[in-house]
């Protein structure tokens, strides 16, 4: 579970292109559910879910994660914890290109120094449960869109987290690929992942795999609505 | 400790595949900085390697040489001389030795006549035979393994069969020596049977030099006395200052070479800078970023370091330093065709690698470092 206590995040403080990105944000995200932030741009959800993410810190406030405040550990604590406990697939995929679709998945798992074969098995399952190990060996410039973002998913389950962070991810993407992409969320919903995204996509809140939609506008919490299945 | 080579494995494979997505920067940058160590290198094994050479080759020299002067020049010395020098305490023995230079008009080109000491067992020879260097060996292809023509300054041509070489591997200081019987030297050179071109002292304790070439220079007035060691002083100062004086003229090209390689290994690209916030977000941590980074300075520094000493190893000991051998050992009619035994000074060695390797890793990793501890969330604006 995760809990957010009052949290302010502002940027360049102190100086005269000040933003107040997020005003007193109080949030509980429960386990096993999708949840979704909603709102227009510049609305402060990217910068929320880097918060929960553990990418950045709070201003102000506090987060916690199990019960363990997290919001004022040290960097290279909040890296163990995004490691094991977050995956993320960013708006843009965030690929690295020049390497294969396999070795993408692979690289999450590189600092834990895992042996190489069992590493290599695991990738090329979640490849296959992505539906797209046929394209393991393709350098990822050249994937299409839609496959991008399936290895994107791949790593993002790289380290088996519990929670999968995604921001704006059909912002790229057709109907089409939307709804295979919300057939994938499902799927790891019914693995008993936790997914959170960010969206002003119609398509994805409206979606039935969604349990909760936070609203946002202006760094605030405006509404806050758990869908009744 | 597995899990840490296991670690540092995936960072090396990681990292070797980011070079090859930049091969052109990471090519350009490993091909100038080897350029550097090579020639570099080049010219400190040469400057080494000769300097030790000559030391080597003068262990064999007398300890010193009296000379007779006469109106300020080098003078015939007269075999009278001999016994009272063996009488000097300290001194071993004093011998006559004969040495002079020829001018081969066929060949255009100088020669040493030398007539080996009598102590020299292995380059004893009897009238009409001689021995010849490796260079006048080469310059005269035509007629080597069978006989010298030598034209003297009066009389007729002296004919001496050519019975041996002498060994290449001291071609520096004999690659245009000839060496023959006394009675043809004198014979050839019209000299009296009472005059010698100088005398070669042994001394029993090296550290009685300065005081016996004292006593010889007050006793004997008009001698100049020349040691072994005035000699290697020589040497290392000629070859010490054509080394420097390369290098100095290298300096500004090699100056340029290391800007240029500074500059392109310490920018990151805003490509780099994206990679090094994905990798964070991913689950990397700084020590990560950095040690993947090191690894790849590491990489290119040394690579371009070993490859630069090996050929420039194997360019100054199997290729007698073709690109520098002009500069550094001067030059005349019979270049000596030599083959500088392998040495490798680790100090010099070490000298290199830090003046090189460490900035270069130091100049890379500290715009690294800085990228790396940016919070990782730059990757989701």
């Amino acid at each position: 579970m995760i809990k957010i206590e009052n949290v302010n995040k502002v940027f360049n403080e102190d100086q005269q292109n000040r933003v107040q990105a997020l005003q007193d944000i109080s949030l509980q995200i429960e386990t096993g559910q999708t949840t979704v932030l909603k709102g227009p741009s510049g609305s402060g959800k990217t910068t929320l879910l880097t918060l929960i993410g553990c990418l950045a810190r709070p201003t102000s406030g506090r987060i916690f994660l199990n019960g363990e405040m997290v919001s004022s550990l040290p960097e290279k604590f909040l890296t163990e914890i995004r490691r094991k406990t977050f995956g993320f697939v960013f708006q843009r995929f965030n690929l690295l290109r020049g390497l294969s679709a396999l070795e993408n998945v692979m690289l999450p798992a590189y600092p834990l120094g895992r042996d190489h074969a069992g590493l290599r098995k695991d990738a090329l399952r979640l490849l296959a449960d992505m539906d797209i190990a046929a394209k393991a060996d393709m350098n990822v410039e050249n994937l299409s869109g839609g496959e991008a973002q399936r290895v994107a998913i791949a790593r993002a389950l790289m380290n088996d987290p519990d929670f999968v962070i995604a921001d704006e991810p059909t912002a790229n993407l057709d109907t089409r690929l939307t709804g295979e992409f919300l057939k994938i969320v499902e799927k790891l919903r019914d693995q008993g992942k936790s997914v959170i995204m960010t969206s002003h996509d119609p398509r994805i809140w409206q979606a039935d795999v969604v349990d909760r939609v936070v609203s946002m506008e202006d760094g605030r919490i405006c509404a806050d609505e758990v869908l009744k299945k | 400790m597995k899990n840490y080579l296991s670690r540092q494995r995936y960072l090396m494979d990681f990292t070797l595949h980011s070079m090859l997505r930049r091969k052109v920067k990471n090519l350009v940058l490993f091909v100038v900085y080897f350029m550097v160590i090579f020639i570099l290198a080049s010219v400190m094994l040469f400057g080494q390697a000769v300097r030790e050479e000559a030391a080597a080759l003068l262990k064999n020299a007398p300890e010193a040489t009296v000379q007779q002067i006469k109106m300020g020049r080098h003078d015939l010395v007269n075999k009278e001389l001999i016994a009272p020098l063996n009488d000097i305490r300290g001194v071993k023995k004093a011998e006559g030795r004969l040495w002079g230079y020829y001018f081969d008009p066929v060949n255009q080109a100088n020669y040493t006549l030398m007539v080996p000491s009598a102590d020299d067992k292995q380059h004893q020879i009897k009238p009409g035979q001689s021995i010849i260097g490796p260079g006048v060996a080469a310059n005269r292809e035509l007629i080597r393994d069978k006989f010298l023509l030598l034209l003297p300054p009066v009389g007729p041509l002296m004919k001496l069969d050519v019975i041996d070489h002498l060994d290449p591997q001291s071609a520096l200081v004999s690659a245009d020596l000839v060496l023959l019987s006394e009675p043809d030297f004198r014979a050839f050179f019209r000299l009296p049977a009472d005059v010698y071109t100088d005398i070669g002292l042994t001394i029993r304790n090296e550290r009685e030099i300065a005081t016996i070439v004292n006593k010889i220079t007050s006793k004997f007035l008009g001698t100049r006395v020349v040691t072994r060691s005035d000699i290697l002083r020589t040497y290392e100062s000629i070859f010490t200052w054509r080394e420097g004086l390369l290098l100095a003229l290298l300096g500004a090209s090699i100056f340029a070479f290391v800007i240029f390689v500074f500059d392109k290994a310490s920018g990151l690209s805003a490509e780099e800078r994206r990679e090094i916030g994905i990798l964070k977000a991913i689950g990397w941590e700084t020590g990560d970023v950095l040690a993947m980074k090191f690894w790849e300075g590491g990489l290119i520094s040394a690579g371009a370091f070993l490859l630069g000493l090996v050929l420039a190893y194997l360019h100054v000991f199997f290729f007698q330093a073709g690109l520098l051998e002009p500069v550094l050992t001067g030059w005349s009619v019979i270049y000596p065709d030599f083959h500088l035994a392998p040495h490798i000074d680790i100090l010099q060695i070490t000298t290199l690698a830090f003046f090189t390797v460490v900035p270069y890793t130091a100049a890379t990793i500290v715009p690294i470092w800085r990228a790396a501890v940016t919070d990782p969330d730059s990757v989701m604006r």
